[in-house]
């Protein structure tokens, strides 16, 4: 009886303590409900009407659906996001990590060597993919430097080849993206504690065992935070596409990010736009939700 | 020294709002004119509007219409609306008219009497929702030509074409030449634009209609436009080799004559003629691909969005009447290569390309334009599907009509 009463008394309390910490984050927790959720809500029932150019609710249950997965350009897309999703996440991970091991060796001039590989990061989305449109240019860039240095036949323009255009793209995504996993990973590597390295070396552990069955396993924190970013780039890559190709050759490098926007924008028919990004926030769903539910379903 | 800083702009701010309403009314007009024809062409406007004492507040955003009609509409509908802005003829700004955010022009178009002057009427329907004339159009544009660099021709030794099936057949001598037969720019537009055209010059001025206006599966689905699917084929074939993004890149292929030839509408004679060219000497043009001359009456018009202010939007008017105006009229026509809407103007200076349009305008050979006839949905539907079927050897003709079918059924 009065176990429920002090607990009763002190609920209250538990709600005003630290009230000036709670009401400085009341706009954000406004935005967050009324921007995010909200918005994504209105997004999802406004994909089952036949908005054109402006949103009405005239429903047309899952017209819009049906049509976004029957056109060519959405699979494709679809296809493509996979691919470069996919070779993106190992490829970044693997480089990043191999460059931040390698940094880890007390180097001479890591500073400038650092500075040197996170430097692409600090450049916008269009402006590596004008830079790569350029070098990745079959009369401009490395294709013409090799056949002017005599090799006549070489052949390399991945922006002209619809088989391969989406690993121009890749090149050119990890290009930018890989020096920042790289000093994520070279923190994470900073944070292991010397004497685990030295027990290792008493133990008569090689270096590469040290690193992948004690020190990754320890960096997993890092990692997750590592993935989080890397797959939100993936998902959102979009400016990157539209610098390098804008879509082409033919449909060959669409992603959905782009047939979003052109189907909200230039074709004025958000319908077809936001049942488009609803398929988008179900896709990152379906990874998040089983993850999430392993990662935190677990601790309880 | 900060206060004092702060009281001298405050100062020249306040000077400034003093002038204000005495001086110039700016308006800002947003455009996506902005390649070298266009940028001359746009100046001429520019220049007028700042002789009727207001000033010309340039909105130029690059990319092209695809790109920057978003720009436009967001803005218009966001609530940040523009002074004018220009669209196509036909139904890209439907929607924005039918929701009541773009200004009503019947009055001034009454006292102008745009009923008379406009030609071909068509035009004028195009900008009226419900008996009331909601923008200005300005130019015709039609699509339908073949434009031939003369010098490509000399080099490969063959003679300049004066059909489509000429020009077909004296595909692999320029090739042999180290020329592209055709030029094409990887935008979508252009690929649907060139088939578009295709469809009149092959299969006929019914055939398109029926298509387009009365979206009849059947016919799109027939042996005519199995033609046309087969010119496509070798269109496409013929422009394998075109490496370039932009319509004014792929003139210059032609204007340089590295390229045999370009199917593009009359806005690249703007091009041809910065760089100084001369029609019937150094480049050749077929209305109608030389197979049926009939021309659309595409082209662009200005809509004013509904303003608060109102000595901006008595500076609207101002701008409506000399866009429209006849000596302006001749002075941007010239430069953008596209026809007046005003029959009653001087054209002496046109050049023979221009007039062969403006005979076959006066004959009355014309079709409505794709814009016109088509939602912006449909549109990059067709888009999509030709962009991929120009650059896609392996999407057969026969699959590629099939996916055309569907589009037209499913278009309104």
């Amino acid at each position: 009886m009065s176990m429920s009463e002090s607990t009763a008394a002190r609920r209250p309390g538990q709600l005003f303590r630290n009230l000036n910490a709670k009401i400085a984050s009341i706009p954000m927790i406004l935005t967050a409900l009324v921007i995010f959720v909200g918005g994504t809500l209105w997004t999802v029932l406004y994909s089952f009407t036949n908005s054109k150019l402006l949103p009405r609710l005239n429903f047309v249950g899952l017209d819009q659906y049906e049509r976004l997965w029957s056109a060519p350009r959405w699979l494709t897309s679809i296809e493509n996001l996979i691919t470069y999703g996919v070779l993106s996440l190992i490829f970044s991970l693997t480089i990043g990590f191999l460059l931040a091991a390698l940094l880890d060796q007390k180097i001479r001039f890591e500073n400038a060597f650092r500075t040197i590989f996170l430097y692409p990061f600090a450049l916008s989305f269009i402006v590596t993919g004008l830079v790569w449109q350029w070098i990745l240019n079959p009369d401009f860039g490395v294709q013409h430097i090799v056949r002017s240095l005599g090799w006549e036949s070489f052949v390399f323009n991945p922006l002209y080849d619809q088989d391969i255009v989406i690993y121009g793209i890749l090149i050119a995504g990890l290009w930018q993206g890989t020096g920042l996993v790289m000093c994520l990973m070279l923190a994470g590597l900073r944070g292991i504690d010397e004497d685990i390295w030295k027990a290792a070396r008493v133990d008569g552990i090689p270096m590469w065992k040290t690193y992948l069955f004690i020190v990754i396993p320890m960096m997993r924190p890092v990692f997750i935070t590592t993935l989080v970013i890397i797959a939100s780039g993936i998902v959102r890559l979009y400016d990157l596409v539209v610098a390098q190709t804008s879509g082409g050759p033919g449909h060959a490098s669409e992603v959905p990010a782009k047939y979003v926007y052109d189907y909200m924008f230039a074709a004025q028919n958000l319908g077809q736009g936001f049942a488009a990004s609803t398929m988008m926030l179900v896709t990152v769903g379906i990874i998040i939700v089983p993850w999430a539910y392993l990662e935190f379903g677990r601790r309880r | 020294m900060r206060y004092r800083l702060y009281r001298a702009v405050l100062a020249t701010s306040a000077a400034l709002f003093a002038i204000a309403p005495a001086s110039a009314t700016d308006l800002e007009v947003t455009h996506w004119w902005t390649s070298g024809g266009e940028a001359a062409a746009v100046a001429e406007f520019a220049k007028a509007f700042d002789a009727t004492g207001n000033k010309w507040v340039d909105g130029a955003i690059a990319g092209g219409g695809n790109t920057a009609r978003p720009v436009m509409i967001s803005r218009i509908t966001g609530g940040d609306p523009m002074a004018a802005t220009q669209f196509n003829h036909g139904r890209q700004a439907e929607e924005l008219v039918e929701a009541g955010l773009m200004r009503d022009l019947t009055d001034l178009a009454t006292k102008e009497k745009w009923a008379e002057i406009v030609r071909p009427k068509s035009l004028l329907d195009g900008c009226t929702l419900d008996g009331k004339i909601y923008c200005a159009p300005i130019n015709i544009h039609s699509w339908q030509w073949l434009w031939l660099s003369n010098k490509a021709f000399a080099d490969a030794g063959v003679p300049v074409p004066k059909n489509w099936d000429e020009f077909v057949a004296a595909a692999p001598a320029l090739e042999k030449a180290g020329k592209i037969p055709l030029a094409i720019g990887g935008q979508p537009w252009q690929n649907s634009g060139a088939f578009n055209v295709l469809i009149p010059a092959i299969a006929g001025k019914d055939v398109f209609l029926k298509v387009y206006q009365d979206k009849d599966a059947t016919v799109a689905a027939g042996p005519e436009m199995a033609k046309v699917f087969k010119a496509a084929d070798d269109a496409r074939k013929m422009a394998a080799k075109s490496n370039i993004q932009d319509w004014n890149q792929a003139t210059n292929l032609v204007i340089t004559g590295q390229a045999g030839g370009q199917i593009m509408g009359d806005w690249a004679q703007g091009e041809f003629q910065v760089a100084g060219q001369v029609a019937g000497k150094d480049y050749t043009c077929l209305p109608g691909l030389g197979v049926n001359e009939l021309i659309s009456t595409d082209g662009d018009a200005f809509y004013f969005p509904k303003l608060e202010d109102e000595e901006k939007s008595k500076a609207q008017e101002v701008l409506a009447s000399t866009m429209l105006n006849p000596q302006v009229q001749v002075a941007f026509n010239l430069k953008k290569g596209s026809v007046p809407v005003r029959g009653d103007v001087d054209l002496a200076a046109a050049n023979d390309c221009m007039k062969k349009g403006l005979d076959i305008l006066a004959k009355g050979n014309v079709i409505p334009a794709v814009n016109q006839l088509n939602t912006e949905d449909t549109n990059n539907q067709l888009n999509d599907l030709f962009v991929e079927f120009f650059k896609t050897p392996s999407l057969t003709p026969e699959e590629a009509q099939k996916r055309y079918v569907a589009i037209i059924e499913a278009a309104d």
